[in-house]
Parts: structure tokens; sequence; C-alpha cells
């Protein structure tokens, strides 16, 4: 094992490399195009016996992506964004043909108005695609999580694509320092892919991807999916303890942080649950009972586990950096869906949706959002939805408005 | 052109498209596959565009005895790119052994080959992908009733140019965007000229690279005609110079057929009911002249 310094996108392309991949369709888009332009680099030098094609779009590179899996080889491909949404088509198509191949998503918020910076919206654009999806907080889990996910969408029991999801600028650009498996760990942990039946041969024609007529078949090919995915689970139990006696990591389906004996956790995904860790540190030292659950696995969601991690908390306070318009947090919404009903569920889950397009959270953010929520356990209140949003960054913006009113009364005078 | 099929009696006399599709009557598009994968045969893989022929493969059937990936409308040649790629790393690392190669086939139509397609298309002849892609060319979206697409050829009646006047735009000249790439092969077919339509294939399949098929699609329902005309409404696109048969290769274009006497296309447009607005209530010369004119300073310029 070797400890260097990488970002999440080099952990990325080391993931790929690592995991021996056949063949990566290819397009850039920011924050991930240092994945793609450093597999281009390895391949060109020979060190890594990779076949690399440009695509001229991101739903030509998935169209490629499940082509090149449906005639067996192990694929790698990565996006972010409005490349995600371009593929989208492929996106809810690739689940059906149970093919497995893995796409990294350098999470980064959607237009309108078009970013750069980070947020989970375009990750959870494709919560209903029928990809599984592995949603990571440091540059170590970007790298451990190529390898379990090849393992999971090769499993003869799932078969589906993995989605790998790291956060824009925050993860993709960070340099933390991680260990890098052997050769030797990998490949005990990561047989070469079996495609069995899976492929285009002269000698055994198949028709994949086939249409169909009539509710029937549809509903019927649709549950079987979506069973794939529920399966999931479980592989993933067993697969995530094979690596964790390997490679000596573990990788749950939820990662939980001081949250056995909390009255209250914090309920997130991705890079910013370190921050909330670090905030989670303060408050017990304040003598407040906090705690952290994070979702690693978006999808399949893991019910049981996170109602086994939040039975008999008396709050919860989840942080959504996402936003569906009309009825706020995806994850307030999906984690009241786990619970309720169950009898130990918490009474109070309190929403806050932040970290918008690359805005922070800042620790006396947590600090605040922990007060709110105990304060709403005292009063058996839940508070409504709130947004990140500071005062100072309200008069900011009120700034640039007024120079975008004077801007364009000037435009408007001189064309008079 | 090959030396292998000179005559009617070279073509197979194995039909290897299975019958009983749910394609329509007299389509002209089935014929010319039909015809094209005697010559192709079963080491195939059809990567399919949303058209009418995505209704070939239909769960639990198909009536290929070869491959078949429906991929999506816009991104067929990106699948081909895929299976191509794969096949060739397969074979090369010795996990498959060459005898289990495929010949990747493009199979879309004019709608998505001239629209939502064509960048996918064009990237993929720059990448030099060694493909044949089939285009059944109905000049309409056929599949949904005829709605106009950007082959539709002027003054057509289509569901969305129903005015006295037809569609108002211009065939888009796919031949030419093809040749425009310098790809290995291009070339225009006709199921109704069986003959000519074996050669070309015969042709394509000694050459590695892209290589366009463009089959011209007599569309009974689409084009308002009886199924049972279907052969002769092509054998009219052909005589009346409307459908030039033609192939590009090696940086050239030559004519494969030049009609003489090139029949006034009037006998191929009043056998269909798509331009019967042109003969009814009352003759529309200027239109009719402006459309023989086209084929006319075609031929022109071919026979200069």
């Amino acid at each position: 094992m070797t400890s260097i310094l990488l970002t999440g996108n080099g952990a990325a392309a080391w993931g790929a490399r690592l995991a021996k991949v056949d063949y990566v369709p290819a397009f850039p888009i920011t924050p991930q195009t240092e994945i793609i332009e450093t597999l281009a680099g390895w391949c060109d030098e020979g060190s890594m016996p990779a076949r690399l094609v440009m695509l001229e779009s991101e739903h030509s590179m998935l169209t490629a992506a499940a082509a090149a899996a449906a005639t067996g080889v192990r694929v790698f491909t990565a996006t972010s964004s409005q490349g995600l949404l371009y593929a989208m088509e492929m996106l809810y198509a690739i689940p059906g043909m149970h093919v497995p191949l893995v796409l990294v998503n350098v999470s980064r918020g959607l237009a309108s108005p078009i970013t750069l910076e980070s947020d989970h919206t375009d990750l959870l654009a494709t919560r209903d695609t029928g990809f599984v999806h592995l949603v990571c907080a440091t540059v170590q889990e970007v790298l451990d999580s190529i390898l379990l996910a090849y393992r999971l969408a090769e499993d003869e029991r799932i078969r589906l694509p993995v989605m790998v999801n790291m956060d824009g600028f925050i993860l993709s650009f960070t340099r933390e320092p991680i260990t890098l498996p052997t050769a030797e760990q990998v490949a005990s942990f990561l047989p070469p892919f079996d495609a069995h039946r899976i492929g285009f041969r002269a000698s055994q024609p198949i028709a994949q991807a086939v249409a169909v007529l009539g509710g029937g078949p549809y509903s019927y090919f649709r549950y079987e999916t979506h069973l794939a995915t529920l399966q999931a689970l479980s592989v993933y139990e067993e697969i995530e303890a094979q690596f964790e006696s390997i490679l000596g990591r573990r990788h749950g389906a939820i990662e939980t942080y001081r949250a056995d004996d909390a009255d209250m956790v914090f309920f997130m995904m991705g890079a910013f649950a370190t921050k909330a860790k670090d905030a989670v540190d303060g408050l017990r030292e304040a003598g407040q009972p906090v705690g952290l659950v994070r979702l690693r696995l978006l999808r399949p969601y893991p019910t049981g586990a996170i109602r086994a991690a939040l039975a008999g908390k008396r709050g919860v306070a989840v942080i959504d950096q996402d936003l569906s318009m009309g009825k706020g947090g995806v994850l307030h919404t999906e984690l009241a869906s786990a619970l309720y009903g169950t009898p130990e569920a918490p009474p109070i889950l309190a929403s806050f949706v932040g970290g918008l397009g690359g805005r922070d959270i800042s620790t006396e953010e947590f600090y605040e959002i922990a007060q709110q929520t105990q304060r709403a356990i005292a009063t058996g209140v839940a508070p409504a939805p709130r947004l990140l949003y500071t005062e100072a960054e309200l008069r900011q913006l009120e700034k640039l408005r007024a120079v975008a009113g004077a801007e364009r009364a000037d435009l408007v005078e001189a064309v008079e | 052109m090959s030396d292998h099929i000179q005559h009617m009696k070279d073509l197979p006399s194995t039909h290897l498209l299975g019958t009983g599709t749910p394609m329509c009557a007299g389509c002209g598009g089935l014929l010319s596959l039909h015809e094209a994968y005697d010559l192709l045969g079963t080491r195939t893989v059809f990567v399919n565009a949303a058209g009418c022929m995505t209704m070939l493969a239909n769960y639990p059937f198909t009536p290929f005895r070869s491959s078949w990936l429906y991929t999506t409308m816009a991104s067929a040649p990106a699948g081909a790119q895929g299976i191509r790629d794969a096949l060739d790393l397969l074979i090369e690392t010795g996990r498959i052994p060459a005898e289990e190669d495929l010949t990747t086939v493009v199979l879309t139509g004019d709608g998505a080959a001239s629209g939502m397609g064509l960048s996918a298309t064009s990237a993929a002849i720059d990448r030099n992908l060694d493909f044949i892609y089939f285009c059944y060319d109905n000049e309409g979206y056929g599949n949904t009733g005829q709605q106009h697409s950007a082959a539709t050829p002027h003054g057509a009646r289509t569901a969305t140019s129903r005015g006295s006047s037809g569609y108002p735009g211009y065939k888009k000249d796919l031949f030419a965007i093809w040749a425009a790439h310098r790809p290995a092969y291009v070339a225009t077919v006709i199921g109704a000229e069986p003959l000519d339509l074996a050669k070309k294939i015969e042709k394509a399949k000694t050459l590695k690279g892209p290589r366009l098929i463009l089959a011209l699609a007599p569309c009974p329902p689409g084009w308002d005609f009886d199924p049972q005309d279907s052969v002769e409404i092509g054998r009219l696109a052909v005589r009346t110079g409307v459908w030039p048969l033609k192939e590009y290769a090696d940086g050239r274009t030559t004519h494969t057929r030049v009609p003489h006497p090139r029949l006034p296309v009037e006998e191929y447009l009043k056998r269909q009911g798509r331009f019967r607005h042109l003969f009814e209530p009352a003759r529309n010369e200027m239109l009719l002249e402006e459309i023989q004119g086209g084929v006319d300073t075609y031929w022109a310029a071919v026979e200069k």
C-alpha cells in the first residue's frame, strides 16, 4: 500500500486504472475533466491498457458505454451536471438492459442559472433511473467506491450500472492523503469481469433492449429491475464486508458518527458531512448529545439501516444540498417516507436546504441547525423548512441586483 | 462495383429476414432491408435508432437471425461505436475468437439520420468508425404518421404540411453531407432495383470505415398509395430521375444508373396522394415546373 496525495478526480482515475477497465467513452465537462485527462494520459503513455474514445456528447458517451458493456467488456465513464442530464435518456435505458458499468458523477448544480459549482441536484435528478448510487464524502472513498461499484455492478444477482458520486470542487479538486491499494489487493477483491452470457457474438445472437407491447410486459420488466436494485442492498453488505477484510476499510450503506447515544442527529450525504463531524465534536464538547448519520447508498435506499440508526432519536436535522421545486429537500421527503409509522421514529424531522451551487455550510450554521432542532424537540413543534442563507449574503445579492438594474438603465438610455 | 453479382440470377436465393413483421404492407424500407440483409448475412449486429423499424424486434420476437440492440433516436452510431470497440478489444486480448466478430450495422430512418441523429453520425464518421449505416428514407417521420422531416421533398403533403403547396422546404442531401466527410463509401439504393442494391452492398462489404446505404423507402400510408404499387413507384422514382442511384468512393461520385429516357416527374408524383394537391382541383403548374426544374438541373450537371 502506498500513501499519496490525490484529488477526488485523481482518485477516480486511479480507481478506474486499478479496476483494469477495458473501455472509457469520454466527454469533457467541468469539474470532471481531470478524470478523463488523467486516463487519456495513461492510455497514451501505455501505462494503462484501456481504450479511451472521445464521443461528441454525453448522450452518445453513455450509449457507447452501454453498448460496450452489453458486448461484455468492463466500462468506465464520468460526467457531471448538465452532461449527466444530457445523457438522461440513456441513464434510464441502461438499468433495464442489465449490463454492468460504472459512471462517476462529479456533482454540480444545474441551470438556471448556469453554474460550475457543486450541489446534489444533478445526482438526485437521476435518483429514479435504476442506477445504484454510491455517494462519497472523502477522496479515499471515491477510489474505494469505484472498486466496490464494479463488484456490485458485475454481481450476477444484480447486473446493474453503478454511479459513484463526488462533490464537484470540494472533493474533485481537493487533495487528501489516501492509501492506494496494491494490485494484489485489488486482484483478490475484484476478479476480471466474467461477462458470462452478456455479449453480442456470431455464435449466440441476441436481441437486446427490444420494444414491448402493452403494460403487462412493461410492468414486469420494470418491476424486475426494481427488485434487482433492492437486491443490491444485501449484496452490497456482503461485498463491503469482503472489502473490509481485504483492504481494512469500511464503507457501509450508511455511515454513523457518534450517533449511538445521540438525542439528535444530522442526516445528510456528501463531502460536507466531514464538516458536520467537526460540528458534532464541537457540540459534544459543549455537552450536547449530537451525532451524524450519512447516507452513502442513495439507491437502493437502505431503509432498514436508517430506521435502526434513527430509532429512538428525538430529532433529526436533514440537510439537503438540493431543492425539489415546489416541495423542498429531497432527502427530507425520502426520510419522512422511510420513517413514517415506524414505532421508534423520531418525532421531529427538521428540513434545512443549503450548500447550493458551491455555497459553503459553515460550522456556525451546523450549530444553529442543532439549536433549532433541539428547540423543536423541546416544544414538539417541527420548524418550517429553512434555506441556509445569511443576511450578509442577501446584502451582497442586493448590491448585485442594484448593479444589474443600473447597467440596464444605462443601456436603455443609450438605445433611446 | 463487385464482380460477384452481375445478374439477377446471382442474387441470394436464401432469404434471411423472417416474415410476419409489424411493418406496413408494401413497406419499401422493409423491402430494401430484406434485400440488403440477404447479403450482409447473419454475422451482423443491428444497432437501431427509434423509428418504424424499432418495431421489428418486439418482445419476444425478432425477424433477424443475428443480433440487435435498440438504442435511442439520436445515438445509434454511438451504440455501434461501443459494440465495435468492445468486439475489437475482446478479440485483441484473446477473450473471444475472431470467428465471433460481427459487422456493426446502424438501422435508422431519415428523421433520425437527417435530424437529431446527425451529430452522432457525423462524429462516428470523424472517428472513422468501421460500420455500415443503413437508412430507410421514407421522407418523413413515418412511424408517428408522416410528419415532415428534413428529408421530406419539396411540395409533399405531410401531417404537418397540409397546405395547398405542401412542404415548403427542400429535401436535405444526406448523400452530400456524408460525402463531405470523405468516408469509405456512400450509396443510394432502392428496393425496387435489387441488382443495383445488391452490387452496392457487396461493395460496401469489401470496405472498412463508415459506409452509408441510403435507401429510398416508398411508404404506402405516408405517401398515400396502394401497397401493391410500392415497387412500381420505386421504379418510377429512378426512371423520373427523382432518386438518382449513385455511389461515392475514393473521393469520386459515380452514377450507377442514368435514366434514358428520363420520364417526366409527373409520372412519379401523380401516383401518390401526398402530391395530389399538385393536380387537383387544378394543376399547380408553377410547383410542378419547379419540381421538374430541380430534377433537370441535377441531371444536367451529371450529364455535362
